[in-house]
C-alpha cells in the first residue's frame, strides 16, 4: 500500500507519561509520531513516582470538590500558577483516572474493589489515587501498552536510544524538524516534522545528586533555550523532604509514607523539664497540617532542625522517617514496592525501626514557558510534562506531577495535530537545509571527540552538583547566588579543557555526557540567576534577608527570610539566552490568576478560603 | 593508612563483532556501594589496574532504584540488576558480564529489543476504545487487582530469560517474563475479552510450549513475580483454550 502523504506527522521527544499520553492522542486523532528517546520508553523517569495522583474521587464521605484541589493546588504553589490552566488540570483529573483504570493500570482497591484514596501533603482530603507504592511504574506501563497498540498498527515509530540534539528552524524561524543521534550507532539524522513536541521530564541532574534519574538532565531544554526558547520560572525547584541520601543518588522516599501516618522526628532535650525525648517537629511547628505540610515547608523545617539547631541523628544532616508504630501488613499492601527498596538499600526494615532520611532535589516546578496549550514562544514547538513551567506554580503538590504529566499529554497531542494542520507553518525544510543542519551537528560532535584537555566531564558534572546544592539549594542568599554564577562561568570555561579517553563510533557515551554537560550548565546557569533576581521568598524558593553583606537573625537568632512580594513578584520569570554572553537574560510576565485572590500562606493553621 | 579497594573484573567487548577481552579496576570502598555507583567511580577515573587509561565502561543505567529494568547484567554469575547489587553483600573481586542471551552492543550494553517484540505478539495491552472519558471502569476484585499488581511489576529487565535453559539460539521460547504478561491482562475485565487471542498466541512456535519448567526464573526474578505460578496457569488456560478451539470448529 502506498504511504499515506496527507498523514500528519509529529514528532516526539520524550516517551515517559506526557510523551506517551501525547503520542495516543495524536494517533487517535489519525496523525502519524516519530518517537524519541533515550531508552526503551517503558524505562522512562515516569517509573520513579511512587505516592499516586491526585483526583477529586469524592469517595471517602468527605465532601472532598474539584473546587478543593484547585485551590490546595494554587495554595500550595504559593500563588504562581496560572490557574485557568490549573482549573482545567483539575476539572480533568477524575476523568483521567477513570481512563487509566479501564487501561489496565493496577490500582489499589477498596474491599468493594473501587479505588482507594490516601491523603497527601497539603490537602485536607482523601484525593490521591494509587497503585501500591509504584503508581507512576504503573501508568508509565498502561501508557506504554497502548503505544505499543499504535506501533503495532503502524502509527508510532519509535526511535528509542536515540539522543534529541536540536530543533530545525525554516527560514521563517518555524520549528519543522529535529537533528538526533543514534546512541548505540552514533549516527546522526534530522527528522521532519509538522510539529515537535518536547516532553523530556525535568532537570534533576543539574544538582548531581537527586532522586531523578540518570537521563533527566535537562539537556533537550536547555538546547531549545540556547535556540531561542523562553525558559520561564526555573529557579523553582522542589526539594523533597524525604529521600535516603546516597552517593551516587538520593533514592525518593515517597510522601504517601506520611499520608499513611508516618511521623519525621529527631531526639532532643525538651526546653522546658531538659528530658530528652523524641520531638516530632512537623506536628510541633504545624499543627493544623503536621507531617502533611507541602514538601517546601517540610524540607525546611528539616534543614533547620539539622543545619541550625544541629538536632540532626548523630549530628548529621538526616533525621528519623518513622512507620514502625503501625502495622506491617497494612503498610506491606499500601507501601510495600518501597519500603522492599529501604531494606535493599540500607539493609534495615522500615516495619521494625524508623527510616534515615533528608531532603534532596526532586522536581522542577520551572521549565519551557509555554500557553495554556503547552505552545512555546517558537512556533511549531510544543514542550509537555515536567519539561514545561505549566500548573504547579512556586511549589508542587505531591501527586498533582502525574497528574500534570498525563493532563499536559492530553492537551499537547490534541493542538500538536491541530497545529500540524491549520497551523501557518511557512516553507517545507528543503534537503539543503536538513543536510545543513545535519553537519552542523556533526561537527560540533566531531569537534568533541578530539577533545584532548586535562578535565574529566563526570568529575565537572560532580562539581557543578555540589555548588548548586551549596548556593541555589533549600536556604538562598544573593551573595551566593551570586558567587553560584560567578562559579559556573568558571565551570563553562573549564569545559573547553575536557579530555575525553573515548573516541570510538560505538555507544559512545562518554561523548554524548560532554555534550549533554555543556547543556546542563547553561541551564544551571538560568535557575542561578532566576533565583538571584527573585528578591522575595515564595513556595521552593526561599531567600534570607542579608544586612551589611551577611545573612540576617532577628532577636532570637533565626535567621530572617524576605517575604512574598506580590506586587513585585507575583509574576513568571521569563529567561532568554543571550547568544553573545552565553548568559541568561531576566524579564517578567503577567499570568492569570483572576479566580482565587493571593492570601497569606499559612500551613500552622487551618486553610482559609 | 591505605584505602580500602574494590577490585573489578570486566569483560568488555569494543562492538558487536569485536572479541570480548578482560579489564580491571580498583575503586575506593564507601559504605552503601553499589555496582552502578563503582561503574560511575570508573567514568571519573578510567584507569586500569595496570595504570592503563581506557575509555569508561560502557552500561545502561536509569532509575538507580530497581525500578527500571535498565542496568540488568550478570554480576557474579549470576543475572540481576546492577543497581541494588551492594558491594558489602557479594563476593569480592566483582566479576562483571553482558547478560549474552541477548546481543551485546558494547562492554555490558545489550540489546533486548526481543523482549518488547515479544509483548507485540503476546498482545499485551487493552483494546481501548480511546484515551477520552466514555464509561465507569468496571468494579474489580480487590484480592484479583493484588494479583495483577504483582505482575505489573514486571520491569522487561531480562532476568529470567538469561536465567531460563530454554532462552537461546536452539529455541524461539519469547521467555518468561513476556509470556506471563499474557496472564496479566487476562486478568483485567476488560482485557478478558480480547483472552482467547492471547492464550492462541502462546499456542504458537516460541510460545508456552517452549517452557521447560526449570524454575530458574522465578529464583532470579528480581521483582519476586511468582513466574512459575503463572506459567502453570497459564499452560492451563493455553489447554483449554486449545480443546474449545477444537470443539468450536
Amino acid at each position: 500500500m502506498a504511504k499515506d502523504m496527507t498523514k500528519k506527522k509529529i514528532i516526539i521527544v520524550g516517551g515517559g507519561i506526557s510523551g506517551l499520553l501525547a503520542t495516543i492522542k495524536v494517533c487517535e486523532l489519525g496523525g502519524e509520531v516519530d518517537l524519541f528517546s533515550y531508552c526503551p520508553v517503558k524505562r522512562s523517569h515516569s517509573l520513579c513516582a511512587q505516592g499516586g495522583i491526585n483526583a477529586c474521587m469524592d469517595t471517602k464521605g468527605e465532601h472532598d470538590s474539584i473546587y478543593e484541589h484547585f485551590d490546595d493546588t494554587v495554595y500550595g504553589g504559593d500563588f504562581l500558577a496560572d490557574q485557568l490552566a490549573v482549573k482545567g488540570m483539575v476539572e480533568a483529573a477524575p476523568k483521567l483516572i477513570k481512563m487509566f483504570d479501564r487501561m489496565g493500570v493496577p490500582f489499589t482497591r477498596t474491599a468493594e474493589g473501587t479505588l482507594d484514596l490516601r491523603n497527601f501533603g497539603g490537602q485536607k482530603n482523601k484525593r490521591t489515587c494509587f497503585a501500591g507504592s509504584t503508581t507512576g511504574q504503573q501508568i508509565l506501563y498502561a501508557l506504554d501498552e497502548q503505544v505499543r497498540r499504535w506501533e503495532v498498527k503502524g502509527a508510532v515509530k519509535k526511535y528509542e536510544f536515540w539522543e534529541f540534539v536540536k530543533i530545525i528552524k525554516n527560514k521563517e524561524g518555524i520549528c519543522r524538524g529535529i537533528v538526533a543521534q543514534s546512541m548505540n550507532t552514533m549516527e546522526i539524522k534530522a527528522f521532519k516534522g509538522d510539529t515537535v513536541i518536547l516532553a523530556t521530564g525535568g532537570p534533576g541532574q543539574v544538582f548531581g545528586r537527586c532522586t531523578a534519574s540518570t537521563i533527566c538532565n535537562g539537556s533537550a531544554v536547555s538546547a531549545v533555550y540556547q535556540q531561542g526558547a523562553e525558559i520561564a520560572n526555573p529557579e523553582f525547584i522542589q526539594i523533597h523532604p524525604t529521600a535516603i541520601p546516597g552517593s551516587d543518588k538520593n533514592r525518593l522516599m515517597s510522601e504517601a509514607c506520611r499520608g499513611e501516618g508516618g511521623r519525621v522526628w529527631v531526639w532532643r532535650n525538651n526546653p522546658e523539664t531538659g528530658e530528652r525525648e523524641r520531638w516530632y517537629f512537623l506536628e510541633d511547628m504545624y499543627p493544623a497540617y503536621g507531617n502533611l505540610v507541602p514538601r517546601d515547608v517540610a524540607s525546611r523545617a528539616i534543614f533547620k532542625v539539622c543545619e541550625h539547631m544541629k538536632l540532626g541523628i548523630d549530628g548529621e544532616h538526616r533525621v528519623y522517617l518513622d512507620l514502625s508504630h503501625i502495622d506491617g501488613d497494612y503498610l506491606k499492601r499500601k507501601l510495600g514496592g518501597i519500603l522492599e527498596m529501604y531494606s535493599e538499600f540500607v539493609g534495615k526494615d522500615p516495619r521494625e525501626v524508623p527510616m534515615e532520611i533528608f531532603p534532596s532535589v526532586h522536581y522542577s516546578m520551572g521549565g519551557i514557558w509555554v500557553d495554556r496549550l503547552h505552545n512555546t514562544n517558537i512556533p511549531g514547538l510544543m514542550a509537555s510534562g515536567e519539561c514545561d513551567y505549566q500548573y504547579h506554580g512556586a511549589n508542587r503538590l505531591g501527586a498533582n506531577s502525574l497528574l500534570s504529566a498525563a493532563y499536559s499529554g492530553t492537551v499537547s497531542g490534541p493542538e500538536a495535530m491541530k497545529w500540524a494542520k491549520t497551523g501557518n507553518k511557512g516553507s517545507e525544510l528543503t534537503d539543503a537545509e536538513m543536510e545543513a543542519a545535519r553537519q552542523e551537528v556533526q561537527n560540533e560532535y566531531d569537534k568533541i571527540l578530539q577533545m584532548n584537555g586535562s578535565e574529566n566531564a563526570h568529575k565537572l558534572h560532580h562539581e557543578m552538583g555540589d555548588l548548586m546544592y551549596k548556593y541555589v539549594a533549600i536556604e538562598r542568599d544573593n551573595n551566593g547566588l551570586d558567587q553560584g554564577l560567578i562559579e559556573l562561568k568558571k565551570l563553562l570555561k573549564r569545559w573547553d579543557d575536557i579530555g575525553i579517553t573515548d573516541r570510538g563510533n560505538v555507544a559512545n557515551q562518554e561523548a554524548m555526557f560532554v555534550r549533554q554537560l555543556r547543556n546542563m550548565i547553561l541551564y544551571a546557569m538560568a535557575i542561578t540567576k532566576g533565583a538571584r533576581m527573585r528578591d522575595e521568598s515564595r513556595g521552593a524558593h526561599a531567600k534570607i534577608v542579608l544586612e551589611n553583606g551577611q545573612r540576617k537573625h532577628d532577636k532570637d537568632g533565626e535567621l530572617v527570610f524576605m517575604g512574598r512580594d506580590d506586587e513585585r513578584f507575583m509574576k513568571v520569570t521569563i529567561v532568554n539566552y543571550d547568544e553573545k554572553t552565553e548568559e541568561p537574560i531576566i524579564s517578567y510576565r503577567d499570568f492569570d490568576h483572576s479566580l482565587i485572590k493571593p492570601r497569606a500562606r499559612n500551613y500552622a493553621v487551618a486553610k482559609k478560603e | 593508612m591505605a584505602e580500602k579497594k574494590v577490585r573489578f573484573v570486566i569483560e568488555r567487548q569494543d562492538s558487536a563483532n569485536d572479541k570480548p577481552y578482560i579489564q580491571e579496576f580498583d575503586v575506593d570502598y564507601r559504605p552503601g556501594l553499589n555496582v552502578v555507583a563503582a561503574l560511575m567511580e570508573i567514568q571519573k577515573n578510567p584507569v586500569t589496574v595496570d595504570g592503563k587509561r581506557v575509555p569508561p565502561v560502557v552500561w545502561e543505567c536509569n532509575c538507580l532504584e530497581k525500578v527500571c529494568g535498565a542496568c540488568m547484567m550478570v554480576i557474579n554469575g549470576k543475572a540481576r540488576q546492577a543497581c541494588c547489587a551492594l558491594v558489602d553483600e557479594i563476593d569480592q573481586p566483582i566479576k562483571l558480564q553482558p547478560a549474552r542471551t541477548f546481543p551485546v552492543i558494547r562492554d555490558l550494553l545489550i540489546d533486548r529489543t526481543r523482549m518488547f517484540e515479544a509483548l507485540k505478539k503476546i498482545q499485551g495491552w487493552i483494546e481501548l476504545d480511546g484515551s477520552f472519558e466514555s464509561k465507569d471502569a468496571p468494579i474489580q476484585n480487590p484480592y484479583t487487582a493484588q494479583t495483577a499488581y504483582e505482575i505489573s511489576h514486571c520491569m522487561t529487565c531480562g532476568c529470567c530469560l538469561e536465567a531460563c535453559p530454554n532462552v537461546g539460539p536452539q529455541s524461539d521460547f519469547i521467555g518468561p517474563a513476556p509470556t506471563v504478561q499474557a496472564y496479566l491482562f487476562n486478568l483485567h475485565p476488560l482485557g478478558k475479552f480480547d483472552a482467547p487471542k492471547r492464550l492462541n498466541a502462546l499456542m504458537e512456535k516460541g510460545g508456552i510450549t517452549s517452557c521447560g519448567n526449570s524454575q530458574n526464573c522465578v529464583e532470579v526474578c528480581p521483582k519476586s513475580i511468582k513466574l512459575t505460578t503463572y506459567l502453570a496457569q497459564l499452560n492451563r488456560d493455553v489447554n483449554i483454550q486449545a480443546l474449545k478451539n477444537i470443539f468450536d470448529n
